[in-house]
């Protein structure tokens, strides 16, 4: 059996704050998370629980306080090179303009630049983005912005695509059609893919198995669910199922009570 | 329509104020105009304060006869040289210390005395190292433009967004491409918005450094009118110089509208 694409085992992140590092906060404890090739995983859980912080343990950013990363089976070491990583934030350079920010991946590869504007061109326009590849980012809605990151990272084409909610800022309707656009672009050559999200719906529409975690502190994986809609999915049709609504039903009531613990916890 | 008609109407305001006061120190200063009423002696208030009519006609005289521009011209080429050395250097040694924590400490004190330094102290050593000609100037003008720059680009480096940072290096970026790519990009924004600062300083050295020993350029001009109490000539010199410093902001303004395409201006919709 070929080894996983991505696998984080018994990972542990603490954080250290405070004036003389006095205070700590484990936010994530002992989690393991497998994707195997070709995967589609996504991620839920309350806010602050650490669903972030494990995302940037696999993208090599973070290192963990224990555990391992192993990436198709070697131990990670740096960053993470076969991973392309969408950011929560704003990760856009602001003084390059849509075009530049999307072909700059390849300009570090050392792609010569006819063939870099060229393939930037055709992003711009897979995202939606024609027209607007001379702006920059601060000309640019969020959600264009957006849309321009996924451009960004998916031009490399990476084996792992690691998700922090990308279509959070995008309004309902294209936020559908940018999910199917991704499902698309996913099943024509299957990346392994780490999805966070906090809507449950649009995790359960995407993905092949949904991880759900616990409210921090210490957090950890609380449930794991085989999705098994069948595919090609459209997402708008996926939610109108019966097992869709089955599955919502069983994992929304095993987080109910994560989220509402972790809401409490914030509101102290 | 009524947005310009403000501005010209300003504009006509701005300059009545010049008028005014070239208005006022001609009757001030023109003997038998006005009874003398704080100097004793009617000439004496010209002696001071010069008389603006032989003020500009000096000045007329130097730009008519040529004599000038070989001045300006050397105050010029003081003030690019000093501008784009200091900046240089400053560049380079803010991303430098900005990047390596430990030199950056050690150095700090050091950093902070010689920029607490009044710089201008540094000009009679300056002319024994560089001699009297551009290269002293020049030296005056690094020493006070090196620190605006450097402080800015340490500021610049330091502040770059750290996800932005993340997003170079999962993109691919090795850390010379994170310098070129990144931390350039982010300290030259903090440079411009430092640049009038720098050119200005850039100039002030210039023109001190002359004034303090040479024998070319706006500022020897004026030390050697004042040498023969040539008030008029001093009075011009300043205007001239004021009018250079003017313009090469009014360069650096261009300069700035077209390098800085990308970063964020209030208020960029058209009115209609
Ligand atoms: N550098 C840090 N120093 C200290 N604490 C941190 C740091 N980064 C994250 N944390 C803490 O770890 C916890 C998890 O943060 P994380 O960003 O991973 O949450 P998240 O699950 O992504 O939340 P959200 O869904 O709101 O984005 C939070 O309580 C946060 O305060
Ligand atoms: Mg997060």
């Amino acid at each position: 059996m070929s080894p996983p694409a991505l696998a984080l085992e018994n990972i542990t992140c603490t954080f250290v704050s405070g004036a003389r590092g006095g205070a700590r906060y484990t936010a994530v404890r002992d989690t393991t998370i497998v994707v195997a090739p070709g995967e589609f995983v996504s991620v839920v859980g309350p806010t602050g629980c650490g669903k972030s912080t494990l995302l940037n343990v696999a993208a090599g950013l973070l290192a963990p306080s224990a555990g391992t990363v192993r990436v198709f089976g070697e131990p990670l070491a740096g960053v993470n090179r076969r991973a392309g990583y969408l950011f929560q934030q704003d990760a856009l350079m602001p003084w390059r303009n849509a075009l530049e920010n999307i072909t700059v991946g390849l300009e570090f590869r050392g792609v010569p630049r006819e063939t870099a504007q060229e393939q930037g061109r055709d992003w711009l326009r897979r995202v939606g983005l024609a027209g607007f590849g001379d702006r920059y980012p601060h000309q640019l809605s969020g959600g264009m912005r957006k849309r321009v990151a996924l451009a960004q990272t998916l031009i490399l084409d990476p084996q792992i695509l690691l998700m922090d909610e990308p279509f959070s800022a995008l309004d309902v309707q294209t936020r559908q059609l940018m999910e199917n656009e991704l499902l698309e672009l996913w099943s024509a050559n299957r990346k392994s893919v780490v999805f966070i999200t906090h809507d449950l719906e649009e995790a359960i529409a995407l993905s092949d198995r949904v991880v759900v975690l616990s409210a921090g502190p210490e957090s950890h994986p609380i449930g794991e669910y085989a999705i098994d809609i069948p595919r090609p999915r459209d997402v708008s049709e996926a939610r109108l199922t019966r097992r869709f609504l089955e599955l919502h039903a069983e994992i929304w009531h095993a987080m109910k009570a994560e989220v509402l613990k972790g809401y409490a916890r914030q509101l102290q | 329509m009524r947005a310009s008609s403000s501005s010209a109407g300003l504009r006509l305001a701005q300059a009545a104020v010049l008028a005014g006061v070239f208005a006022l120190w001609h009757v001030l200063t023109v003997p038998g105009i006005l009874p003398p009423f704080y100097f004793d002696d009617p000439h004496r208030a010209s002696f001071f304060f010069g008389e603006p009519l032989k003020v500009l006609g000096r000045i007329w005289h130097w730009f008519v006869g040529g004599d000038i521009y070989r001045h300006l011209g050397v105050t010029l080429v003081e003030t690019l040289l000093a501008f784009a050395i200091g900046t240089v250097l400053g560049i380079a040694v803010g991303i430098w210390l900005a990047l390596a924590p430990l030199a950056s400490a050690i150095l700090d004190p050091y950093v902070k005395a010689l920029n607490a330094m009044p710089r201008v102290i540094l000009a009679p050593i300056f002319f024994v190292w560089f001699g009297l000609g551009i290269a002293s100037k020049v030296a005056l003008g690094v020493t006070l433009v090196f620190f605006i720059v450097f402080f800015n680009v340490y500021q610049g480096v330091r502040e770059v967004s750290p996800v932005v940072l993340a997003n170079a290096r999962m993109l691919g970026a090795s850390p010379r491409q994170l310098l070129r790519y990144v931390y350039l990009p982010s300290a030259m924004s903090w440079v411009f918005a430092s640049l009038h600062n720098s050119v200005g300083l850039a100039f002030v050295g210039a023109v001190v450094g002359e004034y303090l020993g040479s024998a070319e350029g706006v500022g020897y001009l004026i030390h050697q009118a004042e040498g023969v109490f040539d008030i008029n000539t001093v009075f011009a010199g300043i205007l001239v110089l004021t009018a250079f410093a003017l313009i090469l902001d009014w360069i650096v303004t261009l300069v700035e509208k077209k390098l800085m395409v990308w970063q964020p201006r209030s208020g960029e919709t058209e009115r209609i």
